[in-house]
């Protein structure tokens, strides 16, 4: 009950601060500060628990890692926020989900503008495969109806270069996306999330697909990202978690069972299962 | 216990294989395969050869092309036989059938693909099915008793009397708003069309991955963007393909077509007025072909018919591997 009556608190809120706050970028936004924030947040499929009253906060310009054994909700979870349940018809999310102070799933909350701020990048690499790697790296400045070409052409290879594609691709940006291969279609699919320049970037297992070089080199690049963007990111791999994220939740059937540092995570994790986890016990 | 399993594996092992018995049955049934697979090229090579045959005759009178070109068809006094006035009222009806019927047809497909609820979608599908299934002969009887004449009273006349007061010159464009005629056969036509258009893309739009779909939204896609970035083009194969068979079936009507073309053999054809194409005359003119060259030419006809359907279906077939995400080669 509790969450609801939250809910019911944030509708009093003026909701058309969302997009004018959220315009502006969140200026004046420091390091440390939490960029998003969940509130008792669960979602249920049916009568089927995916993720139960997690609270946990994203902070700026740091990674963010989550983590835990198959089906523990991570994945649930990093696609809440950013409202990508409303497409699956027997998802109910419940409790609240904060993007610089103001809950997202309020009612007058549009979820376009939504996730134009907070970008995703999925498990699987997603090109849309009939586009040119340019129409792929712009297609989110273009739904906006941005269709000055100069600036196009500068977001396309900022946008690239932060990728660590631009070297790559550069002599043949009309080409299909659907001709790269693996490793290079998901670091498009990265740059065309950072060329609508989101605020908060939600990865969802990025590496899974990925031979060891392409994953080193998203390693890298998230390392890069962190300077200017928050990042959520789901792994199944531990290491890859202890290597790219500065703090670490972890997952046991829908649960959070303890979110910290992930120093602290991986070398005195507070509790039990996850200490169990972490070196290896179950999972 | 782990005795007895032992033992179990080995009496399995040790039971002789019918060697013989399973090669036999495999030859069988490869030879029956093959010759079956075989028979199907035969079948349409045959067809070809004996409808080229049995029109030779014509084709040997006028020149194979001239026979094409010819735009006198007289079966009565000159015995005078050509084929481009079906041609044309074959080629005019099913390009603008498939013209009318296309967008229509993706709409229908859209909303059930991508809007619908499932119950209502269901209930749509099946109707759309239903439609296809209506014997062609049903469609054109209404088609002359309710949907000509409603035509003729509501659109044609009075167009065409707006015309004579205003516009003589367009009259002979226009032509005769007897009621039967081309643009009655196209509307039809364009209905009996819609169904499979619509079945073979939403088939094409269901096919599209859900990662593609999220990726779209992930960047902040409304819904009508996401089908526009994500699905069409990610469908267009078999949207295209859809279309294509489409119009080849839409070439071959005949009944529906015969009952409401209005069945006028010769040039000029208008806009209302009646005119033919290739099935219809067939279908209208066998039980009375008695001459040798008027038969002849029938069966020319069917061999045109015949191989510019197999050139529509093998363009679909074409163009279904080449621009086709999912069927062939990935772009």
């Amino acid at each position: 009950m509790n969450f609801i009556t939250n809910i019911k608190k944030n509708k009093k809120e003026p909701t058309e601060k969302t997009s004018t706050s959220a315009i502006a970028g969140g200026e004046g936004v420091h390091p440390h500060d939490v960029r998003m924030e969940t509130k008792n947040l669960s979602v249920m499929y049916g009568k089927t628990v995916g993720v139960k009253n997690v609270s946990l906060p994203v902070y700026n310009e740091k990674v963010t890692a989550f983590i835990g054994p198959s089906g523990c909700g991570k994945t649930t979870f990093l696609r809440a926020l950013n409202r990508m349940h409303d497409l699956t018809r027997e998802a109910v999310v419940t409790g609240e989900v904060l993007l610089d102070g103001l809950d997202i799933y309020a009612p007058k909350v549009n979820p376009v503008t939504i996730r134009r701020k907070i970008g995703m990048v999925f498990q699987k690499p997603t090109p849309f495969p009939t586009m040119s790697i340019y129409n792929n790296v712009v297609a989110g400045l273009k739904l906006v109806g941005i269709r000055d070409r100069k600036l196009l052409d500068e977001v396309c290879e900022k946008a690239l270069q932060q990728a660590a594609l631009w070297n790559e691709v550069k002599d043949r940006l009309n080409t299909p996306g659907g001709s790269l291969s693996g490793g290079q279609q998901q670091r498009l699919s990265i740059a065309r999330a950072l060329a609508i320049e989101p605020e908060v970037l939600l990865m969802d297992e990025p590496t899974s697909s990925l031979d060891p070089l392409s994953s080193a080199k998203i390693e890298e690049l998230i390392h890069d990202l962190k300077t200017k963007y928050a990042i959520a990111i789901v792994t199944h791999n531990m290491q890859q978690a202890a290597r790219v994220s500065d703090y670490t939740a972890f997952f046991y059937v829908g649960n959070l069972v303890e979110f910290d540092e992930t120093k602290k995570i991986f070398t005195n994790p507070s509790n039990e299962q996850t200490e169990n986890y972490i070196s290896g016990k179950f999972g | 216990m782990d005795n007895k399993n032992q033992k179990a594996s080995r009496n399995i092992s040790s039971i002789p294989l019918k060697a013989i018995y399973r090669w036999l049955g495999d030859r069988i049934f490869l030879v029956v395969a093959f010759f079956l697979g075989l028979s199907i090229i035969l079948l349409a090579l045959g067809m070809a050869l004996v409808l080229y045959q049995e029109g030779s005759l014509s084709f040997k009178e006028f020149g194979f092309f001239g026979f094409m070109r010819g735009s006198t068809w007289d079966p009565g006094v000159t015995l005078t036989f050509g084929a481009l006035p079906f041609i044309f009222g074959t080629v005019v009806t099913s390009v603008f059938a498939l013209a009318i019927a296309f967008f229509p047809a993706l709409a229908i497909a859209i909303f059930l693909a991508e809007y619908a609820p499932r119950w209502i979608g269901g209930v749509i599908e099946n109707l759309v099915n239903l439609i296809a299934a209506i014997p062609s002969v049903v469609v054109g009887i209404w088609g002359i008793f309710v949907f000509a004449p409603w035509m003729r009273e509501k659109v044609y006349m009075p167009l065409w009397s707006w015309s004579s007061e205003n516009a003589p010159a367009l009259e002979p464009i226009l032509g005769n708003p007897i009621g039967y005629g081309m643009t009655t056969a196209t509307i039809i036509l364009a209905l009996m069309i819609i169904p499979f258009i619509t079945a073979l893309a939403k088939d094409a739009m269901r096919q599209v991955p859900k990662e593609q779909r999220e990726a779209a939204y992930g960047l902040g896609a409304t819904r009508w963007e996401v089908i526009r970035m994500a699905v069409i083009p990610y469908a267009r194969g078999g949207i295209m393909a859809g279309a294509i068979l489409a119009l080849g079936r839409a070439i071959g009507e005949t009944m529906a077509v015969a009952m409401l073309i209005g069945n006028k053999n010769t040039f000029p054809f208008s806009i209302f007025g009646p005119a033919a194409t290739m099935p219809s005359v067939i279908i209208n003119e066998f039980r009375e072909a008695v001459g040798n060259l008027h038969l002849s030419s029938l069966m020319a006809i069917g061999f045109i018919l015949f191989i510019i359907s197999l050139a529509v279906n093998l363009l679909a077939a074409y163009i279904t591997r080449k621009i086709s995400i999912t069927g062939g080669k990935i772009l």
